[in-house]
């Protein structure tokens, strides 16, 4: 069965982030204020083929952390989707 | 004569360069598509600068798994010269031949400039003719070219010498300047800039003769 899983990567912490800060400057100047700790990530939509949900996140997570992300300086975290997703 | 491969993935361009480059300086240029497995008779190996598999995902991230690299991984541990520059230097980070990572520029700018480098060691195969404290001008051509790693890892590469080459003024937010690190044993090395279009005072410099100099010349120290 195929499940849906969506991988979010994001910059490890102490690592620069020159386009989180980048977008955070420019927020004020549209009339956002109060907005702060802006942080830019991927997100990737996969469909999983696997026995059971756990199987799916599993195998999601190793290709995560094998290709989708760079552990030097990311992160990788799986989770189901949701219907629609 | 030495023979120095060129690694050619889908997206490189900077290989004719590299090819030249070396050419100039005597040795024996050829290019190796990024499918061979085969790197025996060469004497090092280049990955040249460009875009490998279109840079997709992150630069380097999908070109380390062309079937070339694994061959790159032995000639790398057998302790023969490599080479990446610029995205050849992001392909071997990737691949985990050389420590940390290469970011996005402080100031999400496109890079395309003369830079003064500092060789901060002669103790790799890049910089064996060079001379510590020597100012070098080479150009950088890079969106991905701020060197990151972690306090342990700067840690271990001043501790061992690796970084080899510096930013005199730093250009893109490297950490601690760096613009270029080799492996512990010296036979790896990476570098953000080009020397291979710095081989001429008639097109802006020819400091990058003395990195490539070096770097043909060390296959007679390893065999």
């Amino acid at each position: 069965m195929n499940y849906r899983v969506i991988v979010e990567v994001t910059l490890r912490e102490g690592i620069a982030d020159p386009e989180g800060a980048t977008i955070e400057r420019a927020l004020p100047a549209l009339g956002f204020t109060g907005v702060t700790n802006v942080h830019a990530g991927k997100s990737f939509r996969l469909d999983v083929e696997a026995t059971d949900e756990s199987a799916a996140l599993e195998r999601a997570t190793a290709l995560a952390e094998r290709l989708l992300s760079n552990p030097v300086i990311e992160n990788a975290t799986a989770r189901l989707g949701k219907a629609g997703e | 004569m030495t023979r120095i491969g060129v690694v050619v993935f889908p997206g490189s361009n900077c290989e004719y360069d590299a090819a030249s480059g070396v050419t100039q300086l005597g040795a024996q240029a050829e290019f190796v598509w990024h499918s061979s497995t085969d790197l025996s008779g060469f004497d090092g190996i280049i990955l040249p600068g460009g875009f490998a598999h279109g840079d997709y995902l992150r630069p380097g991230a999908l070109a380390r798994f062309s079937p070339v690299m694994e061959a790159v991984g032995r000639f790398a541990a057998d302790g023969r010269p490599v080479l990446g520059i610029c995205n050849g230097f992001q392909v071997l980070t990737e691949a985990g031949l050389l420590p940390g990572a290469l970011q996005k520029n402080r100031g999400l700018t496109f890079l395309c400039q003369p830079t003064t480098l500092i060789v901060e060691s002669t103790n790799s195969v890049l910089t064996s003719a060079a001379t510590v404290g020597q100012e070098l001008v080479i150009p950088i051509n890079h969106f991905s070219g701020a060197y990151t790693c972690d306090d342990a890892t700067l840690h271990q590469l001043e501790a061992n010498g690796q970084v080899v080459l510096r930013y005199k003024d730093n250009p893109n937010g490297s950490r601690d300047d760096i613009a270029g690190v080799a492996n512990v044993a010296g036979n790896v090395v990476g570098l953000m800039p080009h020397p291979e279009r710095a081989m001429s005072t008639l097109l802006g410099s020819a400091d990058g003769r003395v990195l490539l100099e070096g770097f043909v010349g060390a296959y007679v120290a390893v065999r």
